[in-house]
């Protein structure tokens, strides 16, 4: 069987086994109180690639990627990034937030150098990596804006240039796009696939929209209604030396879509 | 305000009521109402006596003692209060008793502990502050987005940091309202404190002059203390001004 190509009546956990696991999620299940999140996810992530946990809403995506981040327990099972067992937060990685998270009463500047400043990073140097960030997701002269004079997004450009002023290998974001307006968010995920091209980092990226996963993911994890379960996994390849226009009416990307929405439509009604 | 298209300042309301105040003085219908001129001729006399001076001094002491008393213990208790539920627990209902009790009815009882000096009187400033500057730094804590505590975990914050750069910063407006109406109710509690041990600093004069019919002295008097907390509810004002730019914009 092709290890990559994987329809959804042929997905076997064994074939999906990945060369360079940065992030290996183990048997992680997820109770709140009596509520039972996340049961036994087991997954891999590999290196400078994209992977999207896409499902209904309260299939436990967020919590999934909490458990990564170490911000939130597991009730069992465990994470390892880059070989070791993650207990809490780590440099090694970084949180987008789905409602940015950004510091109202700090700089686009200082909310960008904010991770370096916890890290104790002098101020010179925070403020020279913070300002090349704020170039690469193009927000250069808006360093001295606060957060409340951007808008949605321009605030999430914020977030995610803060993410990546940490150098982080593994970057972890939360429908970063869900509060952006449909013509921004095109711009955005164009962004984000030149982002993940640059920098050779793992993304875990969690969406509900199955067109935004299609366009940007090397991989999608499909995870069925609570408590959340893979229930595929699904390698778009999609060619992304074309024009975007063209990818987005490619009968390809198109099937994919297709696929993924018949595999969702009876968790829909 | 605006009179035929033209903006008057808010002081121009002052000037016209101490005009009318004025006028029945001038009148002499109530003894009780002296011209507004006399009574402020009173309060210039009134500075250069010793025992003003003296009694401001005490006054101002106290005030000053009892309020960084009620800000060193009601902002550190609010901000404990919203973030660790048992201690939210232990204190929240005494908290909301104590905010709106009629707190001058425990003078007499502050006078036994305390005695007729100054510590009755800091002690009677503290009560009246405190209990809504602890409430007010409570609620500001609890509106701290919890996902910007998230960020600053994620980022490797210690528990210190966060407290230091997230949420004390995060509650900085609320916590400045409360100490606010603090220093008005410390204003409050300072007079009617010195006015019921009525032995010290303007309590003294207030009985003083009102025995001795001297309104004139006795009005200036009350102008000073209308005057000392309209400029302390400003001074506190102008610095909520300097962080509202994020304060409006959350
Ligand atoms: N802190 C929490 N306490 C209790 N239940 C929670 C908490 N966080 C999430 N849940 C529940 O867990 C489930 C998964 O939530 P979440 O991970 O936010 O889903 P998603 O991000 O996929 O929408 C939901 O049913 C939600 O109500
Ligand atoms: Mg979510």
């Amino acid at each position: 069987m092709n290890a990559t190509a994987l329809a959804a009546d042929e997905f076997d956990p064994a074939s999906v086994v990945t060369r360079d696991p940065v992030v290996r999620v183990e048997g992680i299940c997820k109770h709140y109180g009596s509520v039972e999140a996340l049961r036994g996810i087991d997954l891999q992530f590999e290196r400078g690639k994209l992977t999207t946990l896409l499902g209904p809403s309260g299939c436990g995506k967020t919590t999934l990627l909490k458990i990564i981040a170490g911000l939130v327990p597991a009730t069992s099972g465990r994470i390892i990034v880059n070989g070791r067992a993650v207990t809490g937060p780590g440099p090694e990685r970084a949180f987008v937030f789905q409602d940015f998270a950004l510091m109202p009463w700090a700089t686009v500047l200082r909310n960008v150098g904010f991770g370096l400043e916890l890290k104790g990073v002098p101020a010179d140097e925070r403020n020279r990596i913070a300002r090349s960030y704020i170039g690469e997701v193009g927000l250069q002269g808006f360093e001295d804006k606060y957060p409340h004079e951007l808008s949605g997004g321009m605030r999430q450009r914020v977030g995610i240039a803060r993410a990546f002023a940490v150098n982080a290998d593994v970057l972890l974001l939360d429908e970063p796009f869900s509060a952006v307006d449909e013509q921004n968010r095109r711009k955005f995920q164009e962004d984000l696939l030149r982002l993940v091209e640059m920098e050779r980092k793992t993304f875990i990226f969690v969406t509900h929209s199955i067109e935004e996963a299609v366009y940007v993911s090397d991989r999608i994890v499909l995870l069925s209604p609570r408590p959340g379960r893979v229930s595929n996994i699904i390698d778009p390849r999609i060619d992304r030396t074309a024009d975007p226009d063209d990818i987005r009416r490619d009968p390809g990307y198109l099937d994919v879509v297709e696929e993924i929405w018949q595999g969702l439509r009876h968790y829909a009604e | 305000m605006t009179l035929f298209g033209y903006r008057i300042p808010m002081m121009a309301s002052l000037i016209v009521w101490a005009l009318v105040w004025e006028i029945v003085g001038r009148l002499d219908l109530i003894f009780l109402i002296p011209p507004m001129t006399a009574i402020i001729v009173a309060g210039f006399d009134l500075m250069q006596t010793g025992s003003w001076q003296n009694a401001t001094l005490v006054t101002v002491r106290s005030f000053v003692i009892g309020m960084a008393l009620a800000i060193g213990v009601g902002v550190p208790l609010g901000v404990m209060m919203g973030r660790v539920k048992i201690i939210d627990n232990i204190f929240g209902l005494w908290v909301n008793i104590f905010v709106s009790a009629p707190l001058s009815a425990l003078v007499p009882v502050l006078m036994i502990l305390f005695g007729m000096g100054e510590a009755t009187i800091v002690v009677t400033v503290f009560l009246f502050a405190v209990w809504i500057i602890v409430l007010d730094a409570r609620a500001g804590v609890m509106q701290v987005p919890p996902s910007l505590v998230e960020m600053a975990r994620s980022y490797g914050a210690s528990r210190a940091t966060i407290m230091r750069k997230i949420i004390l910063v995060a509650a900085l407006p609320e916590i400045l309202a409360g100490i606010r109406i603090g220093v008005i109710r410390g204003v409050k509690g300072v007079v009617i404190g010195q006015i019921l041990v009525a032995v010290i600093g303007y309590g003294e004069l207030f009985e003083l002059y009102s025995r001795s019919f001297d309104m004139e002295r006795f009005w200036a008097l009350t102008l000073f203390l209308f005057a000392a907390a309209m400029v302390l509810s400003a001074v506190v004002e102008n610095a909520e001004k300097r962080i509202e730019y994020y304060a409006g914009a959350r």
